[in-house]
């Protein structure tokens, strides 16, 4: 026992710490490229998931743009918008919007909108903490409500139909749940209001984007980061 | 707890399954680790999850705790004990979000509390620092395995009340063929099982099961 002796405390403290910190160290040279690699598979499954199924038999590889807009998109953060493109046209836009009204917490979201008709391709929640059995139904895996969302368009429903039938609107009420479907109703469609009032912008930049990308590409032979 | 006294009595004769798996169960009779043992029962698969890495950090903080247990210095074994555990937790932290990352996403924060799990210091503080690596090695095993089984159990109770399934989520850990493991028990499932009073109601169940068990088998 070195009780007594600082001097040999002390190294031992040091080899521990030294040896923790290698450990930590190798897990996590080992695990880090593993960790991107599944966020970029988890991202780009997410937004597989609210793109019109045409568009999945192409390697998705969207132009990634960000707006600003509190009111609209729930959040005074910047907003990512993924946009894929066909050579330099867009497809789609898919919003990673917020819904800052939830129960417990923001809701955030992913809202795929076709370009040319500005219908919704599809809709997901990625992230909220509504509560367990009640205002989780808005979970692909636990219910198919947000799929109503399919195929709306900002003025299909009207205006007032945009909201749970409890309310007067068309969408399913969830029972038990009135804060978290009237969030998602809301950001949803805020988020095709955005869409109306800056799609050309949102086309004319993504146009920009992938342009310089592909000049980027075939200019250099260097992998772009 | 007068049973939580009996840790602290280094006695030979007791084997570290029985105490582990029930004389000194962590979950049902130390009370240790409940924070996360309440928060991740919603399901089966959660709870094993869990209950297999609190045991995997259990084994290796008692393993290489008792192997430099000569060395340990009392005034400062406590702090060296917390990062030799936080070490540990930070590396399966990060490999299983490398290799099991959906779980990973589900069980969340739980992994990296599984440091503030004062069963794993427990362990270390009675039995590691006293004890041969074999004995240690095996108690860490058998305390991680009382836990991982009132983990299990307690999930499956919650899932099967609360959900009304028993198994969903396999692919989590198996892959995508696991979807048909899932087993639908035809109804819809109380949510009060899954919010956490169900947590609380389905320990003190487990609780009362095991004292009346031990009551019992203490008349005879």
């Amino acid at each position: 026992m070195a009780e007594g002796r600082p001097l040999a405390t002390l190294l031992l403290v040091a080899a521990i710490a030294t040896a923790a910190a290698l450990l930590v160290t190798a897990s996590w040279e080992f695990s880090r490229e593993r960790i991107a690699a599944n966020e970029r598979a988890r991202l780009i499954a997410s937004l597989s998931s609210v793109l019109d199924p045409s568009l999945l038999d192409r390697d998705l590889d969207p132009v990634l743009l960000t707006v600003e807009d509190e009111t609209l998109l729930g959040t005074d953060e910047p907003v990512e918008v993924f946009v894929p493109v066909d050579g330099t046209t867009p497809l789609a836009a898919i919003f990673a919007s917020v819904a800052p009204d939830g129960y417990n917490a923001p809701i955030e979201l992913l809202i795929g909108i076709d370009i040319e008709s500005g219908r919704i391709t599809g809709v997901r929640v990625v992230g909220h903490r509504e509560t367990p059995g009640l205002g989780d139904l808005i979970e692909i895996r636990k219910s198919a409500w947000i799929l109503q969302f399919d195929g709306k368009s900002v003025d299909d429903p009207p205006a007032a139909a945009w909201a749970v039938t409890r309310d007067d609107g068309q969408f399913d009420s969830i029972t038990g749940a009135t804060v978290t479907p009237r969030a998602v109703i809301g950001a949803v469609r805020n988020t095709l209001l955005y869409f109306e009032a800056h799609r050309d912008e949102l086309i004319a930049r993504a146009e920009r984007e992938a342009e310089a990308r592909s000049e980027a590409e075939s200019g250099s032979t260097q992998a772009p980061e | 707890m007068t049973q939580a006294a009996t840790t602290t009595t280094p006695g030979p004769a007791v084997s570290p399954w029985t105490e582990g798996l029930w004389r000194n169960n962590p979950a049902l009779v130390q009370l240790l680790g409940l924070c996360p043992l309440l928060a991740v029962t919603t399901t089966f698969v959660n709870g094993f999850m869990l209950g297999l890495a609190t045991t995997a950090v259990m084994l290796l903080t008692n393993v290489s705790i008792s192997v430099m247990r000569a060395a340990l210095v009392p005034v400062v074994r406590i702090p060296l004990f917390v990062l030799i555990i936080a070490s540990l937790v930070t590396s399966i932290d990060l490999l299983t979000s490398a290799l099991f990352y959906e779980l990973h996403q589900t069980l969340g924060l739980f992994i990296p509390l599984i440091i503030t799990n004062c069963s794993i210091l427990a362990q270390a503080e009675t039995v590691a620092s006293r004890r041969p690596v074999g004995y240690s090695a095996a108690s860490a095993l058998a305390a991680g395995a009382g836990f991982l089984a009132v983990l299990v159990v307690l999930g499956s109770i919650r899932e099967i009340f609360g959900s009304g399934t028993l198994f969903a989520g396999m692919t989590m850990i198996l892959g995508p063929g696991a979807e048909a493991l899932t087993v639908e028990l035809g109804f819809d499932g109380m949510l009060i099982a899954i919010l956490p009073p169900g947590a609380f109601f389905g320990l003190a169940a487990l609780l009362a099961i095991r004292n009346i068990v031990t009551v019992r088998s203490a008349r005879e």
